[in-house]
C-alpha cells in the first residue's frame, strides 16, 4: 500500500510493540512522507497513543524496524529533528511558570549543557509563539490560561526547537471551538512552511481541510490507510482497503465484521 | 553578656555560616521536587539519613558523611522504585521513610548511644558544628548550586514533562538520578541546621511562600532562596536572642519563622489568583445576537470599580452577573 521511502520521516516496517509483555502493536506498516499531514484515527485502546510512542522512541518494539529519516531509531541520535506534543491536560506542573519560560523548554534539545541561552533560542521561541497566535500571552503564567491555550502552549513548545517532523498526541482533546480553530490555524502556518505531521486525533473538526491521508487503527492493527477520514466514517470503516480508490463518500455504512484473514490477504496483495 | 556579644562568639559565626548556606541550598534543590510533585520525597531521604547517621556513630566514623552515603543510596533506590512504577510513588516512598526511622533508632541502640546522641541529628544542632562541618557544608552547598543553576534548561524540561524531555533527546532517567543525589545531599546539608525531622520543611515551605506571589519557575527559585535564608539566618538569630530567656532550640524556630511568612503571603496569593481568574479574558465567540441593555443608569468606565476584562477588541464591564460592552451610546449585553 505504502510506497516505502528508505529516507522518509517515518517508516514502520512491520513493528510489533509489547506493553508489559502483552503485544498492542501487531505487524504494523506505516510511512509518513516529508511533507505529508497523517492523522492517526481510531477508538480508545486500539494502539494509536502506543504507536505514537513506538515512533518517539518512548516504548521500545520487538519486532520490525521503526526509522526516522531513514535512520533506525535504535541508531538516530538526531531528536531535535523530531517535535512531539505528548497527551497531556495541562502544560502546568507544581511550581508556577510562565508561557515563555514552558515554550523555551522547548529548546533543551539543541541548547548546549551550561551555556546560557543564545539569540537563535530566543528567535526560535519568539517565532513558535507567533505561529501559535499566544505573544501576547507569553508572560502569563501556564495555568492562568485555558485547556486549548495550553494545548497551543504545548505545540508552541515542541515547534521552538525547529523540528523537521512534529509528532501530535491527541492536541485536540477537551478543547473547545475557538481554540480548535487556533490550532487548526498554527498547524496550517506549519504545513505551509512544508512541516510533515503525524496527528492522532479524536477530533478532527477544523483540522479537516489541512490533511492529505488518514490511517485507522483497530485492535493495534492498520484498518484504512488512504484518502482522509472524519472521525465518524473512520469509527465504521473496517472493509475501506479493499477499495482503496474510493473516498469516504462511497462508504456503505453497512456494519462489516474485521477478520485477521481481510489483512492477510491485504498483505498478500 | 548582650545580644551582639553572641555574634562575636565561633560557635555562632559557624551556626550563621551553615544557616545561610542551608538556606540557599535546600530551596534550590526543593524547587524541583516541588514541580515534579514530589515534596514529600525530601521527608523520605531524611529519614533514610537517619540511618546513615547511625552507621557513622557505630562505625565511629563521621555520622555527615555516612548520612550522604546512607541518603544518596537511599534516593537511587526511591527514584529506581519510582521510574519502575511498580510501587506507587507515595507508597515506595511510606516504605523507606519506616525502615530508615527504625533502622536509625535500632543501629543508634547497637552502638551503645543514646536517644540524646540521635536527637542532636534528628532535631539539628547548630550549636555543635564544627570548623570541618563548616568546610564540608560549604563544598556541599556549592555543588548543589552549581548544577541546579547550571542546568536549570534541562533540569526544569525534565522536571515538568519527562516524556517531552526524552524525546527531545535528554537521558531523562540520569537527571532525575541527579535530582535525587541533589536531594540527599542537600539535606545532609540541612542535617546540622533543622535536623533530619524538619528538613524537608526547609525545601518545601519556602518554595510554597514564594509561588504565592510568583508568576515565572525563575523568580520562584529565586524567591524560595531569599525565604530560605531570611527564613534559617532569621529563625537562628531569634532563638539566640530567645534564649536568654527560655531554651529555644534553632531548628524548630527556623520552620516556623519559614511556616510564618507562608502564612503571611498566603492571603496575597489567594487575592492575587482570584484576581487573575477574573480579569482573564472571555473567549471570543462569533454570531451571538446583538442585545442591549436597557436604560443604564451607571456610567462604566476607567475608574468605575467594576472589573474591565479584555473581549477581542474591547472590554467587558463585568457587575452583578452582566457583562457590559461600550456600543455608541449604549451598553450591549456580551
Amino acid at each position: 500500500m505504502t510506497t516505502s521511502d528508505p529516507s522518509a520521516p517515518v517508516v514502520l516496517d512491520q513493528v510489533s510493540v509489547p506493553i508489559g509483555g502483552r503485544p498492542v502493536l501487531r505487524d504494523v506498516d506505516l510511512t509518513v512522507r516529508s511533507g505529508e499531514v497523517v492523522t492517526l484515527l481510531g477508538p480508545n485502546g486500539s494502539g494509536k497513543s502506543t504507536l505514537v510512542r513506538a515512533v518517539t522512541g518512548l516504548l521500545p518494539h520487538t519486532r520490525g524496524t521503526v526509522r526516522l529519516f531513514g535512520t533506525p531509531i535504535e541508531q538516530f541520535r538526531d531528536w531535535p529533528r523530531l517535535g512531539f506534543v505528548p497527551q497531556r491536560s495541562s502544560a502546568a506542573g507544581g511550581v508556577p511558570a510562565t508561557v515563555r519560560e514552558v515554550v523555551a523548554s522547548g529548546r533543551v534539545g539543541r541548547r548546549r549543557l551550561l551555556r546560557p541561552s543564545g539569540a537563535a533560542d530566543r528567535v526560535a521561541v519568539e517565532s513558535a509563539l507567533e505561529v501559535v497566535g499566544l505573544v501576547d500571552r507569553a508572560s502569563y503564567g501556564v495555568s492562568q490560561l485555558s485547556g486549548g491555550q495550553q494545548q497551543r502552549v504545548l505545540i508552541a513548545r515542541a515547534l521552538a526547537g525547529e523540528p523537521d517532523l512534529l509528532v501530535l498526541d491527541e492536541p485536540t482533546a477537551g478543547v473547545d471551538l475557538p481554540n480548535q480553530q487556533a490550532l487548526a490555524d498554527a498547524l496550517g502556518r506549519l504545513k505551509a512552511r512544508g512541516a510533515t505531521i503525524l496527528l492522532v486525533a479524536h477530533e478532527i473538526g477544523p483540522m479537516m481541510p489541512l490533511i492529505d491521508r488518514s490511517v485507522v487503527m483497530r485492535d493495534g492493527r492498520v484498518a484504512y490507510d488512504g484518502p482522509p477520514l472524519t472521525q465518524e466514517v473512520a469509527s465504521h470503516t473496517h472493509h475501506a482497503h479493499d477499495h482503496p480508490a474510493d473516498g469516504p463518500g462511497s462508504h456503505d455504512h453497512v456494519p462489516h465484521v474485521a477478520s485477521p484473514l481481510d489483512f492477510e490477504r491485504r498483505n498478500r496483495s | 553578656m548582650t545580644f551582639w556579644d553572641l555574634f562575636s562568639l565561633g560557635f555562632m559565626q559557624r551556626a550563621l555560616i551553615a544557616a545561610l548556606l542551608t538556606g540557599l541550598a535546600a530551596p534550590a534543590i526543593g524547587t524541583f521536587l516541588v514541580q515534579r510533585r514530589l515534596a514529600l520525597l525530601g521527608d523520605g531521604i531524611g529519614h533514610v539519613a537517619v540511618t546513615g547517621v547511625a552507621i557513622g556513630l557505630l562505625t565511629g566514623t563521621s555520622p555527615t558523611w555516612t548520612a550522604v552515603v546512607v541518603a544518596v543510596l537511599g534516593a537511587v533506590l526511591m527514584e529506581l522504585i519510582r521510574e519502575r512504577g511498580h510501587t506507587n510513588g507515595d507508597v515506595a516512598l511510606a516504605l523507606l521513610f519506616y525502615g530508615g526511622l527504625a533502622g536509625g533508632v535500632l543501629i543508634t541502640g547497637i552502638a551503645g548511644e543514646g536517644a540524646a546522641t540521635l536527637q542532636a541529628f534528628l532535631f539539628g544542632s547548630l550549636n555543635a558544628i564544627s570548623v570541618g562541618d563548616v568546610w564540608s557544608t560549604i563544598v556541599l552547598t556549592v555543588v548543589v548550586l552549581t548544577v541546579t543553576l547550571g542546568l536549570l534548561p534541562q533540569l526544569f524540561a525534565v522536571a515538568s514533562d519527562p516524556d517531552f524531555a526524552r524525546v527531545a533527546g535528554l537521558r531523562v532517567r540520569t537527571y532525575n538520578l541527579l535530582i535525587a543525589v541533589l536531594a540527599a545531599v542537600s539535606i545532609t546539608v540541612a542535617m546540622r541546621t533543622v535536623g533530619l525531622l524538619l528538613v524537608s520543611a526547609l525545601m518545601v515551605v519556602p518554595v510554597a511562600t514564594s509561588q504565592q506571589v510568583a508568576r515565572s519557575f525563575r523568580t520562584t527559585l529565586a524567591g524560595a532562596m531569599l525565604v530560605g535564608c531570611v527564613a534559617a539566618v532569621g529563625g537562628l538569630v531569634l532563638s539566640a536572642a530567645l534564649s536568654f530567656r527560655v531554651t529555644v532550640a534553632p531548628g524548630p524556630t527556623i520552620v516556623l519563622l519559614a511556616l510564618a511568612m507562608f502564612t503571611a503571603t498566603w492571603p496575597l496569593g489567594v487575592w492575587l489568583r482570584r484576581r487573575s481568574r477574573l480579569m482573564a479574558p472571555f473567549p471570543e465567540v462569533t454570531a451571538t445576537p446583538h442585545r442591549s441593555t436597557v436604560e443604564h443608569p451607571h456610567e462604566h468606565g476607567e475608574a468605575c470599580g467594576h472589573p474591565a476584562v479584555p473581549h477581542g477588541d474591547h472590554v467587558d464591564y463585568v457587575h452583578d452577573g452582566h457583562r457590559h460592552a461600550v456600543h455608541g451610546e449604549h451598553y450591549d449585553e456580551h
